[in-house]
């Protein structure tokens, strides 16, 4: 279908993250689920992301570094819909995410389409955005019901599966209100793997929590980062939670990469000043 | 000053017509301002120009004039050219629509206090946007407003005299009907205490509703 990712044109500073698994064709570990191609995004006068190319292979984690405002979160929200490019094209499993093709050109795509690609693509906040108004249990079946047309009782499993892992299944019928913000946060990850997507965003998940709660959080991220082969998207300020899981770590710096490779040599011998310089304010 | 008991007597099977009357265009007039105004706080968010502006306009207008002229538009103007209606009738559809304009205001701070992460969950949940309304957003909005609301229909109950002069005689249209004939001034006084008798423990009501919603919420 989409011809324009599959043009080798990347530019010598992001290639893919980590062993290029080349072009392979089949959607298999290895394959390239995330691309984006030339995406610039301003806000008023700020470039916020300066024709940023990248891909994410399959089942890889990628963990996006660098200081605030070089345009990590961006990143995310622009995956997730939240935001659409200036510029470029976004590319998920091989679909296009703002555009279709229509008579062979790329035309802005329709809500349906968007739709369509969106449920590849989870996400959990930073402020967890649980909805107040109802339950646990129905914060995490509601979506697979109403999105994916799942029954009530096939949801509500799935949900309970899911609840238990993140380890809060004796919390189901309270409401977000009730608990901790880690227990909040653990319900959203819930809540958005309740989904299947096949890339899950992490936007600065435990930044909104008491320190006594962050281990709890990046735990559980830990267990499903090792045992699912979500492939994961992770902007973080967790620097050793991003050696944890990490199969790439993306340094960034006013909209654009820096570098980028497996989160040893990242975080012991960076190449450039500026992720030396970054390190040591936060190692 | 003298009172008469005797003229209460006399004018208080009137006064229960009217009372009746009054808490009939109160509850319809109410129930038809809190299902337009959601209406209107909803189109006012609209994507589409085409249904934000006209919706726009059209409240602005309603809301800046007065309820008085309203009722006789409605009562005189529109059957020349659309339907005719009761008087009880109209006076329902002008308390609601009236009130609507207002309610809808409250609707919008309502819906506009819900947090944007609500609907950033929302998309990245992917809910189609009726569920995101019905399940997310307008149980979170319509917590909030509710004692605003609650004040609007007191507000109402003390404008429904108004219908009265399109003749839908509600308590006061009975009142000066029975003062006209009577030669007396006691219905006047019993609707005033009737209307205290209904506002003031409503508006405890909702004081009580806003305190509960509020430490819940």
């Amino acid at each position: 279908m989409s011809s324009p990712a599959d043009t080798p044109q990347t530019p010598e500073t992001t290639d893919s993250p980590r062993e290029n698994g080349g072009n392979g064709e089949s959607r298999a570990n290895g394959s390239e689920l995330v691309r984006f191609t030339n995406v610039t995004k301003r806000f008023g006068d700020v470039t916020v992301l300066d024709r940023l190319d990248f891909h994410v292979e399959t089942g890889k984690h990628v963990t996006l570094i660098g200081p605030s405002g070089s345009g990590k979160t961006t990143i995310l929200r622009l995956l997730m819909t939240l935001l659409t490019p200036d510029e470029g094209t976004i590319t998920v499993d091989g679909d296009h995410l703002n555009h279709e093709e229509r008579d062979g050109k790329l035309v802005k795509a329709g809500e349906k389409h968007v739709r369509e690609v969106r449920k590849k693509i989870g996400m959990v906040f930073q402020q967890f955005n649980l909805f107040p108004n109802m339950k646990v249990l129905r914060n995490v079946t509601e979506a697979p019901v109403h999105v994916l047309g799942l029954s009530k009782d096939e949801a509500v499993e799935r949900a309970k599966g899911l609840i238990e892992l993140v380890g809060l299944s004796e919390h189901l019928d309270k409401y977000p209100s009730q608990l901790s913000g880690g227990q909040q946060q653990r319900v959203a990850i819930a809540r958005a793997l309740a989904m299947r997507p096949q890339v899950l965003l992490l936007d600065e998940v435990t930044s909104a929590l008491d320190p006594e709660l962050v281990a709890g959080v990046l735990d559980v991220l830990r267990d499903i980062a090792h045992t699912t082969d979500i492939t994961m998207l992770c902007v973080t300020h967790e620097m050793g939670f991003a050696r944890d899981i990490s199969d790439c770590v993306m340094m960034f710096d006013q909209g654009r990469v820096v570098e980028f490779g497996p989160p040893d040599k990242m975080f012991s011998e960076p190449e450039h000043e500026r992720t030396r310089e970054f390190l040591s304010t936060v190692l | 000053m003298n009172w008469d008991w005797e003229v209460v007597d006399d004018f208080m099977p009137r006064f229960w017509d009217g009372l009746a009357l009054t808490l009939q265009a109160l509850v319809l007039g109410s129930l038809i301002a809190f299902a337009l105004g959601l209406v209107w706080a909803m189109a006012q968010r609209s994507d589409l120009r085409a249904i934000r502006w006209p919706v726009t306009a059209f409240t602005e207008f309603v809301r800046n004039t007065p309820l008085l002229v309203q009722l006789f538009f409605l009562f005189y103007v529109v059957p020349e050219w659309g339907p005719s209606m009761s008087p009880l009738t109209t006076g329902i559809i002008g308390l609601g629509l009236h009130y609507s304009t207002y309610t809808a205001e409250v609707y919008r701070a309502g819906i506009g206090g819900v947090p944007q992460g609500q609907w950033e969950a929302a998309t990245a949940l992917n809910l189609p946007r009726v569920r995101t309304w019905t399940a997310v957003i307008l149980p979170q909005a319509i917590r909030r407003v509710v004692p605003a609301l609650g004040n609007y229909v007191i507000a109402m109950l003390k404008d429904s005299p108004m219908i009265a002069v399109i003749g839908a005689l509600e308590m006061f249209g009975e009142a000066e009907g029975f003062s006209n004939e009577t030669f007396t001034t006691e219905a006047y006084t019993i609707v005033g205490v009737a209307f205290i008798v209904i506002a003031y423990p409503a508006s405890l009501l909702i004081r009580l509703l806003e305190r509960r919603l509020v430490l819940t919420s």
